[in-house]
């Protein structure tokens, strides 16, 4: 490696260090729970986005039907608490199962929409998408319209955020380590391949079926378990809520503002829009007005920034380099 | 003879809607042979290709390797039964990086076979780049290194010269050679008749979806049913 190279090295793993520094110090600096309550939020957002990233960006085909893993999630962890009455911390160890529920629901989801490409994939996962909120509505073990909540956590108000902001914590970095592991295996190969150009892969003996489905499988399944900390966080979902057609939107937002197929874009992304939203949700009275600009930011993104903050910075300091 | 033959094709018939691009065609490439298949355009050169390697399926007739019957299989299980191809349209991964390009097809820690590969055509030295800033002839080596890395017992290449400067060109035919040399049968579309008539141990003309013509390179030169095909004139003897 050069020296430049082995530079380059050093300064990432200091700001990866810095990064996880400040993270895990984020709630005793800012200790109030109004604070935390955007930490909590960004997490997840950047747990989310980056398993999204792990099948669209690395595959390119971009789904427009993850709530169905989240609000599966959501729902998962509210109807087994209820039905199989878990109270207090226990309900943490029910998470696996929003994973299972996402894996579950993925294969079959995955076996019909990823047979057909890119554009009539995205319209398919529109339509998954509204089934299961539809189904939401309508089944009686989801509660209907009223939805599911959360058992109740008699804990502080001044540290309830905490055990949320730090489970969410390590959903994000498991997600980012994972993405990260996929970018440099032959496994993340044959996905940008498939995005490049899926029939010559094909004749490269790259099966498309088993290596898009495999990805959109472990994507759902981090997006349930994602969806399950939402829920217990926010205690309770509806099926405007936990299946919401902006949730996608939000997402897909995120990773191209930050740099779809890239690990760090996403995250980055997350980090930047989520606590936006809820900042402006939270203080302009017109409750609008956040989905007009993301609309707008979007627009401005795909405009001037198609490839995103990340791969755009770099491309700038390779220039100013060389 | 099955057991002489690397692949194999009877009766091949494939329509686009009227259009017969395949009409009963049947073709032998030689075990351990360079096998060169020439035709007018349109005759059905790269359809044949197609449809050998799973990207059409046919109408009717039966593709063999060896004696394994692949009709129909998909381009992935081809690959899988030892059967690499390039395209006419050169097709790379553009965002991959050359390195990258070329592991997609290794099966294993191939790194040092691709790197061989690359420095073999003479683009190892952009291997950390992605594949899209190669030039036009840089991406036809590459899609050739890559197939040639993954050592399948089959290759078809669909003009491997094609825009390719003569000395390059000299040297593909060299790599060609070599592996044949090593077993690998190959199945060839050119146009460039000197690298047709220099490489190939056998010649098949392909015109109107039909094999018309087949033999060692000098007697298909000579063949009146060829020069009818690729002049358009019946030429008496």
């Amino acid at each position: 490696m050069t020296t430049a190279g082995r530079t380059l090295t050093a300064v990432k793993l200091a700001g990866l260090v810095l990064a996880a520094a400040a993270a895990i110090a984020f709630p005793w600096v800012f200790s109030n729970p109004v604070d935390t309550n955007y930490g909590v939020y960004a997490l997840i957002f950047v747990t989310v986005a980056s398993a999204w990233n792990v099948f669209s960006g690395f595959s390119g085909y971009i789904s427009l039907g993850h709530a169905v893993f989240f609000g599966s999630g959501a729902y998962t962890l509210g109807i087994v608490a209820r039905d199989w009455h878990v109270t207090g911390n226990g309900v943490f160890a029910l998470l696996p199962l929003c994973a299972v529920t996402g894996a579950v629901i993925a294969v079959p989801f995955g076996l019909v929409s990823l047979r057909v490409r890119r554009h009539t994939f995205i319209v398919i996962t529109i339509a998954v998408f509204f089934i299961f909120q539809l189904m939401a509505y309508n089944f009686s073990f989801t509660g209907g319209s009223i939805g599911v909540s959360a058992p109740f956590l008699a804990w502080s108000p001044s540290t309830y955020n905490d055990p949320f902001y730090y489970t969410a914590l390590g959903c994000a970095v498991g997600m980012i380590a994972l993405a990260w592991a996929i970018r440099r295996s032959r496994f993340g190969l044959r996905l940008r391949a498939i995005r490049d150009d899926e029939d010559r892969a094909r004749g490269l003996g790259v099966h498309p079926m088993r290596v898009k489905l495999a990805a959109f499988t472990l994507s759902g399944a981090v997006t349930g378990v994602a969806g399950g900390v939402w829920f217990f966080y926010l205690t309770q979902v509806q099926p405007p809520s936990g299946f919401d057609p902006l949730f996608d939107l939000s997402v897909v937002l995120m990773a191209f503002l930050g740099g779809l197929g890239s690990i760090a874009g996403p995250v980055l992304g997350a980090l930047l829009i989520e606590p936006g939203q809820l900042y402006l949700t939270a203080r302009v009275t017109n409750g609008y007005l956040s989905e007009i600009l993301l609309g707008s930011l979007f627009l401005v993104v795909v405009l001037f920034m198609p490839r995103g903050i990340v791969p755009t910075s770099a491309d700038w300091l390779r220039k100013a380099r060389s | 003879m099955r057991a002489s033959t690397a692949l194999r094709t009877e009766g091949v018939v494939k329509h686009y809607g009227g259009v017969h691009a395949l009409d009963g065609c049947s073709l032998t490439a030689g075990r351990g042979q360079i096998t060169g298949l020439i035709g007018p355009n349109g005759s059905g050169k790269t359809t044949l290709f197609n449809v050998i390697t799973g990207y059409a399926r046919p109408d009717a007739g039966e593709v063999y390797l060896g004696d394994t019957r692949i009709t129909g299989a998909a381009p992935d299980r081809v690959f899988e039964f030892g059967v690499g191809r390039t395209f006419q349209l050169t097709r790379i991964f553009p965002t991959l990086t050359v390195l990258e390009n070329m592991l997609v097809p290794s099966r294993n820690g191939g790194t040092r076979r691709a790197m061989e590969q690359l420095e073999f055509m003479g683009i190892a030295a952009q291997h950390a780049e992605p594949a899209g800033t190669l030039s036009y002839g840089q991406r036809k080596l590459l899609e050739l290194a890559c197939v040639l890395v993954a050592g399948p017992a089959v290759i078809l290449l669909d003009e491997p010269a094609g825009g390719v400067n003569p000395t390059l060109a000299g040297q593909i035919a060299g790599r060609i050679r070599e592996l044949n040399r090593q077993g690998t049968a190959f199945l060839i579309v050119e146009h460039n008749m000197e690298f047709v008539m220099g490489l190939c141990d056998s010649v098949t003309v392909l015109d109107a979806g039909q094999v018309v013509a087949s033999g060692p390179p000098a007697a298909v030169r000579n063949d009146p049913r060829v020069l009818d095909a690729y002049l358009g004139v019946a030429v008496d003897e």
